[in-house]
């Protein structure tokens, strides 16, 4: 029993990680229709930027991230504005094809400058750092700080959409991009903001992907699966599905990693599939 | 010498990818006038908006909007110069509430008499229904909502496409009646509509199309019956 409850404990930590991994594609769904292959990769980079950050100022990472965030918002900016925007059209493929030729390009581009070894980045005694609950049950400092960080970073996402005149912008271009240019707004300004946002999630992301677990140029893909499914999991609807998504899906993989380790990965797609065979729209999204 | 117009367009051609929409279209609307639109579906009237606004491309030359050359400039471009567009079909934001489409609609800071405060004066119903979801409006009051988003721009040029689409004869009339007490205030307007009585009613001048070109010009006064009957069906 103390193993199930802190195999659930864990996995509601652990989905807090792929919260963040997903709301930043929710957000460019949302926003544009993007599915964006590439954003996977994009975490990886924030992760070799918050390391190379790290090491050239002899930073923790998590200062670092005062680096990291400000950079990936500008790559997203530059990437919209230079890349992306130049296939948006009515027709969602083109756009979905670049990201995937960007993901192919990025990960290669990692190989080449920083070899396939496994990087991490170490936090000192963050890491190993935990609260003792009871006795089959501790939670480690790091992985709460996740989960309270994806929390924040939501609530300020969901105040920023319906608070501020950037968000009523979003929300305009989403509903009707023709008639939003008719309000004074440049949508290729609005999808760059978009992505610049999207990124600036991505870059808290992969630095603390990067400190809980190792990181190659391949890792990029399988975070981006996760990222996926928390967002089908919780329906497209609002950001708080997509926690309850990663949560879910956090859960599933630590309950069923204590049955037998070899089970965590297939687990989380299981639920996955399950959901979309049953709730096409999510557990949290309405039909459209 | 005469006063310039507020808008001309000239020898306006549109094309929609080998389609051609726009045969060269001359249009001209006078400081502080109503024009009229009118013709049958597919005659034009709609392209001929949406390329006002930028929506469609056009030589630079073919629009000219207070002394400028407009045509194909970017939407967001064109409607900070003081064109507003009422869209055919309403096209509210639905994720955005009634206020927020109207603060939307102001967001580009031109200054001038609409203000939040003057459209919930004219309109009243809005204000009691301002935190509602836009599209849980009825029609009329859905339209009485694109016209105040489109007014909070302070436009000195506001166009309206088939403000009567889909909406009761008697609440056409209520429409109307507000779009009578905005154009006294003095901005100009052009109005799409199929609707001939209507547009009659409050223009000043009429230009009746019929597949892509302008059939017949004229004061709404001069204008018969059997001449707007002949040049809206070319019989």
């Amino acid at each position: 029993m103390g193993d199930f409850a802190n195999a659930v404990v864990q996995g509601v930590m652990v989905g807090g990680l792929y919260a963040m991994f997903a709301i930043g594609l929710a957000l460019i769904f949302g926003v544009m229709k993007l599915v964006n292959i590439a954003h996977g990769d994009l975490i990886v980079l924030a992760a070799y930027i918050g390391l190379v950050a790290t090491q050239t100022f002899a930073l923790n990472p998590l200062v670092a991230l005062i680096v990291v965030i400000p950079i990936m918002a500008l790559v997203g900016y530059a990437l919209q504005r230079g890349l992306f925007n130049r296939t948006m059209g009515a027709d969602l493929m083109p756009p979905l094809l670049v990201s995937f030729g960007l993901s192919v390009i990025m990960q290669n581009g990692f190989l080449a400058l920083f070899s396939a070894d496994n990087k991490r980045l170490h936090a000192g005694a963050l890491e190993v750092a935990s609260i003792k609950l009871t006795d089959a049950i501790s939670i480690g400092v790091l992985p709460l700080m996740q989960l309270v960080l994806a929390i924040l970073v939501i609530a300020a996402l969901q105040a920023l959409l319906y608070r501020t005149a950037i968000g009523r912008a979003f929300r305009a271009v989403s509903d009707d991009p023709r008639v939003a240019q008719l309000m004074g707004l440049d949508n290729k300004h609005v999808f760059g903001l978009a992505m610049a946002l999207s990124l600036a999630i991505v870059g808290l992301a992969g630095v603390l992907l990067a400190i809980r677990a190792n990181f190659d140029p391949a890792t990029g893909p399988t975070r981006l699966i996760f990222g996926f499914e928390a967002v089908i999991i919780g329906g497209l609807s609002s950001f708080w599905g997509t926690l309850a998504g990663g949560v879910i899906l956090g859960v599933v993989q630590s309950v069923a990693s204590t049955i037998d380790p070899g089970l965590q990965v297939l687990a989380g797609h299981v639920a996955f599939l399950i959901v979309l065979a049953l709730r096409p729209h999510g557990l949290f999204g309405r039909p459209t | 010498m005469p006063e310039t117009p507020l808008l001309a367009v000239r020898a306006l051609e549109a094309f929609y990818g080998d389609f051609q929409a726009l045969y060269g279209v001359d249009i001209e609307v006078g400081r502080g006038r109503i024009v009229a639109v009118i013709g049958a579906n597919g005659a034009g009237k709609s392209t001929l908006l949406n390329t006002l606004v930028g929506l469609n491309s056009a030589p630079r030359e073919t629009i000219c909007f207070d002394g400028e050359a407009i045509g194909g400039l970017a939407p967001h471009d064109i409607v900070k110069r003081g064109l507003a567009l009422v869209p055919e079909g309403r096209r509210l934001f639905a994720s955005l509430s009634v206020e927020e489409n109207l603060v939307i609609g102001g967001q580009m800071g031109r200054r001038g008499e609409w203000t939040l405060a003057r459209i919930y004066e004219l309109f009243a119903i809005l204000k009691e229904r301002r935190q509602q979801p836009s599209m849980s409006l009825s029609g009329g009051q859905q339209q009485m909502v694109a016209i105040g988003r489109a007014l909070m721009s302070n436009p000195t040029l506001l166009l309206c496409d088939e403000l009567s689409l889909g909406l009761a004869p008697i609440v056409v009339k209520e429409i109307y009646g507000y779009l009578r007490a905005v154009v006294a205030g003095g901005v100009s307007a052009v109005i799409v509509e199929q609707d001939i009585g209507q547009a009659l009613k409050i223009a000043d001048h009429v230009y009746c199309m019929l597949e892509g070109r302008v059939a017949l010009s004229g004061p709404a006064a001069s204008l018969t019956r059997e001449a707007i009957a002949a040049a809206y069906f070319g019989v």
